[in-house]
């Protein structure tokens, strides 16, 4: 195979206010027709920056300043170049941007989709407009017949009615329907090369995995070759055929996709294939993160009020038949309020969750776990149902207590934020962060305040030292630390995480994984962990719940789940997971096309019925799923 | 839209009703009324007011009426577009104002239009080029502009030019044009004198209006969306003025609402500075003498051109943006 695209010890520096940053360090690799190459690494190792290059959209701010990116488009005579100039390879790195050449080739050659579907096109234009004007920018065609093209291509890309989706605007489609979109964009000129940075990154797994699906399809329909870059290996093993792996700006390991899986030599490499949680995990096995934290628990923390001495164990906290509707006003009339349609966030949900142990709720987004905490938080009130909170043998039902009753039992229940970044407040400095708990529940003096603090941090791993400094001197993964350190401070009976890992490195999430399970058993903590990565439930969690439009559809004990699912929604979404190995790649076909969330397209004895809904039915061992028929007409199907 | 339509001009309606009562009290809020001014002014001066003709006036004017009567009176009056009397001018109050609304509106929108034209290149350059010497010299010149008080620049202007030219360059027009009907030469004067004041009164909105502009666009600037208009190959210039420069307009079409009444109220102090025959001045004087009728009427006049201005604005948003436009049926 001939390459397409050859990357020579490229360099890219930034000049920034803190001085010259070398992002791209020498990365070399070669892109050959119709292959696909993944680009693995974690932020900060200049994979994006390789791309942006390729394609001539660095920031101002960057700046190439050696080796070369040669290119060559065999789909294409350019006619733009002159007779001298016509080589077989034009290096883009010393192709000035913005100029006509480089212009034919962007969007036209090579083009790129990114990871933010939400953000990467124009609200205010009709996404037809946006994919038709690439080709009216390269090729000479009327706008009519860039219509019908475009339209050709929305229908390619998995649009149901392409002729609407050609009016449509953005914020009336989905994250996966946007990302379709992009694509359709991307590919609508025939590219030689498809950059992909992140493109699943922000989707639910079962649209992730009909992009990944989409993205190989197009590839052998077009005829193209892909440079996915990513950092998720389960990605990287279902759609590569060659493996580079990045590390700080330089390229540490390279090769097929077999001997990168199977052989791994470099010692990144391999930390980092131990640092992802996988279903294959034995029981106890840790995982081995890249950099291990050394934390510590104090005795201000250790300390815990003892739990009465009982034979009855209720669980710690008990969700009953809870529902939230939300209400969206219509307009309708001059005068008279429109008919407000309803959308049922949380229906007659009901959990258990037993103390010390850990609760995974899993669903895509939009599935109302998040209405689901926040009821259980008692920040929102649900229509019907009860929370059952077991204080130290005293069960209190939360959604009946005033604000007034509350504030005490708020001390027993700490919350977890997905986005590390957003939940701390850049203007307090670390300590003001930790203390602002005990200040608010007006716990201790002074003394004891900074004691609290200073144990906090160890517990987390973090150098009391840094207490003066403010949020946007830690990494990611650190402000999570100081987010569950804030979580702990009132030494609560249980943690809501609400997906507490997705934002970060696999390498740091690992950390955060570790530290949450030690600090579990540790502290003897009851979590709630919310999120919807399967591995990351199956390492932290004892029982898993999965949550699909609102609904509980499957309850059980994590190795149940994992070994024998019931219902279509939790085999769709097990089957969705990429793994991190070539050897079992995903099975498409389990994916229902994309309608394994939508409860209209499950099979009997799932379906809702003339006789509504189906109910919990009881499996044995703790095992529930929401059917109509008993565990034995199920099997006998 | 029909509906929407005609749900905004019902509110519309309502909001001026509730305008009109506020007006009606804060101008009648000071103690005593235009008479009663009137009265202790020429008392003061020695003069003897005969009983009889102020109870004539009184009635006359329907000043003792009980004060709901005068402002139903007096807002019926404006709805059958009869603004009242100024009894400061012995003119109906539309003929004192519509004298001098003319050139107030002239005089503002082109105002308005300079200040259009100068800023939008100025921002979109300081947007695209920041931190270069042009945006930090036209950033200093806009804030310089931002800090000078208007008046004290028509000064500065006014005796410049007295001094090196010899000519005068207050008023809207040449001494000899006052009171003339129009013709192609006053016109012409007109013209001529205008660019003064509408380069004074505009400097300080053209600096509001680059660093507003400057700050939205370079928001704009970030967005990953035009990193997506540039991978597709478009030319910067195209690229923003379809993405970008479409999307930072929109805080200015919302503003349409303010610019109505601003354009006809004109800016009192330089017009006082400068002797430009605008409605600033008179709608002043109006509020000191308690001229209610004028003061009252032209403050209604104002606030039916913000509600107006407010809903062309809205109307305007609605079509640019339609995020606006189908808010009501989104669909997931």
């Amino acid at each position: 195979m001939t390459d397409l695209l050859i990357v020579r010890d490229l360099k890219v520096d930034f000049h920034t206010q803190a001085g010259v940053v070398n992002a791209v360090n020498g990365i070399s690799f070669r892109v050959p027709e119709g292959g696909t190459v993944a680009l693995v690494g974690e932020s900060g190792s200049g994979k994006s920056v390789t791309a942006q290059a390729i394609m001539g959209i660095l920031p101002r701010t960057a700046e190439i300043t050696g080796g070369e990116i040669l290119f060559h488009d065999p789909k294409r005579t350019r006619v733009v170049v002159p007779p001298e100039r016509r080589r077989a390879f034009t290096d883009l790195a010393n192709l000035p941007p913005n100029t006509r050449e480089f212009r034919s080739i962007r969007g036209n050659s090579i083009s790129i989709i990114f990871q933010e579907p939400m953000t990467s096109l124009s609200p205010l234009h009709t996404i037809g407009d946006q994919i038709r004007e690439a080709l009216l920018l390269h090729r000479e065609i009327s706008a009519s017949e860039a219509r019908d093209m475009t339209i050709e291509m929305l229908g390619m890309v998995g649009f149901p009615n392409p002729q609407r989706a050609f009016d449509a605007y953005t914020f009336e489609l989905s994250g996966g329907l946007r990302q379709r979109a992009m694509i359709a964009m991307a590919l609508v000129c025939r590219p030689s090369l498809l950059i992909a940075d992140e493109p699943s990154t922000a989707l639910d797994v079962t649209i992730q995995a009909q992009i990944l699906k989409l993205i190989k399809d197009l590839q052998a329909e077009l005829n193209m070759a892909v440079l996915i870059i990513t950092h998720d290996l389960g990605v990287v093993a279902n759609i590569a055929e060659e493996v580079v792996v990045a590390y700080n700006g330089s390229v540490v390991e390279s090769g097929t996709l077999d001997d990168i899986f199977s052989r791994a030599s470099h010692p990144y490499l391999k930390a980092l294939l131990r640092a992802v949680p996988h279903f294959n995990m034995k029981d106890g096995e840790r995982l081995v993160p890249i950099r291990e934290i050394e934390h510590q628990a104090g005795h201000l923390l250790s300390a815990k009020e003892p739990w009465p001495e009982t034979d009855m164990q209720p669980p710690l906290l008990e969700v009953r038949g809870v529902t939230k509707t939300f209400r969206m006003r219509r307009e309708t009339g001059i005068l008279k309020v429109g008919k407000s349609t309803s959308i049922k966030a949380v229906d007659d949900v009901s959990l258990k969750v037993r103390r010390g142990k850990c609760l995974g709720l899993v669903g895509e987004s939009g599935c109302g776990k998040t209405t689901l905490s926040k009821i259980i938080l008692s920040a929102m009130t649900p229509d019907a149902g009860e929370v059952l909170f077991d204080d130290r043998g005293d069960v209190v039902d939360l959604t009946r207590l005033d604000a007034a009753a509350m504030v005490p039992l708020r001390r027993k229940i700490q919350y977890v934020f997905q986005d590390p970044f957003g939940s701390l407040n850049p203007r307090m400095t670390v300590f003001e962060i930790l203390s602002e708990p005990l200040v608010i529940h007006n716990i201790g003096d002074d003394a004891y305040r900074r004691e609290m603090v200073t144990e906090l941090m160890r517990l987390v791993g973090l150098d009391p030292r840094f207490l003066n400094r403010y949020p946007h001197s830690f990494s990611g993964g650190q402000r999570q630390r100081i987010g569950i350190a804030r979580a702990l401070a009132l030494k609560p009976d249980l943690l809501i995480c609400d997906e507490p890992v997705s934002a970060l490195d696999v390498s740091v999430q690992a950390q955060i994984l570790n530290l949450l399970k030690d600090l579990q058993s540790e502290l003897g903590l009851t979590y709630l962990f919310i999120s919807h990565n399967l591995a990351v439930v199956d390492y932290v969690a004892d029982d898993i719940a999965v949550m699909c439009g609102g609904r509980i559809v499957e309850v059980a004990p994590r190795e149940v789940l994992f070994a024998e699912p019931v219902h279509p929604y939790t085999k769709a979404l097990l089957s969705a997971v990429p793994y991190p190995d070539p050897d079992r790649c995903l099975d498409f076909t389990a994916l229902m096309e994309g309608r394994a969330s939508d409860p209209d397209a499950w099979p009997h004895p799932f379906d809702v019925t003339a006789a509504g809904a189906p109910s919990l039915l009881d499996f044995g061992q703790g095992h529930m799923v929401r059917t109509h028929a008993t565990p034995q007409l199920v099997e006998n199907q | 839209m029909s509906n929407y339509f005609v749900r905004r001009l019902l509110t519309m309606m309502g909001t001026l009703l509730v305008i009109s009562v506020l007006v009606f009290v804060i101008v009648q809020l000071p103690p005593g009324d235009f008479l009663s001014n009137q009265i202790a002014e020429l008392q003061s001066q020695g003069e003897m007011v005969p009983t009889e003709k102020i109870e004539f006036l009184r009635k006359e004017y329907g000043l003792d009426k009980p004060v709901h009567e005068q402002y139903l009176r007096w807002v019926i009056g404006l709805v059958q577009g009869d603004m009242g009397y100024s009894f400061e001018h012995n003119l109906p109050a539309s003929e004192v104002i519509g004298d001098r609304l003319f050139m107030t509106i002239l005089l503002n929108f082109g105002t308005i239009l300079f200040i259009y034209m100068v800023a939008f290149p100025i921002g979109v350059y300081s947007a695209t080029h920041q931190y270069s010497w042009g945006d930090h010299g036209l950033t200093f010149l806009g804030f310089l502009g931002l800090a000078t008080p208007n008046f004290l620049l028509a000064l500065i202007l006014m005796y410049l030019s007295h001094r090196w030219f010899g000519t005068d360059i207050g008023r809207m027009m040449a001494e000899q044009y006052l009171d003339q009907p129009w013709s192609m030469d006053k016109a012409l004067s007109v013209l001529f004198h205008m660019w003064v004041p509408v380069f004074v009164i505009g400097t300080s909105g053209t600096a509001g209006m680059i660093r507003r502009l400057r700050a939205n666009l370079l928001d704009e600037l970030q967005k990953q969306y035009v990193v997506t208009g540039r991978a597709k190959g478009l030319p910067p210039g195209r690229l923003l003025v379809k993405y970008p420069l479409r999307m930072a307009i929109n805080p200015f079409v919302a503003d349409i609402g303010n610019l109505l009444p601003q354009v006809v109220s004109g800016s009192v102090i330089v017009s006082f500075v400068m002797g430009l025959p605008t409605t600033g001045p008179v709608f002043l004087d109006a509020l000191l003498s308690q001229d209610f009728y004028l003061a009252g009427s032209f403050l209604m006049f104002l606030a039916a051109l913000t509600v107006m201005g407010m809903f062309v604005s809205d109307l305007l948003l609605v079509a640019l943006d339609p995020r606006i436009r189908m808010g009501g049926r989104l669909r997931k």
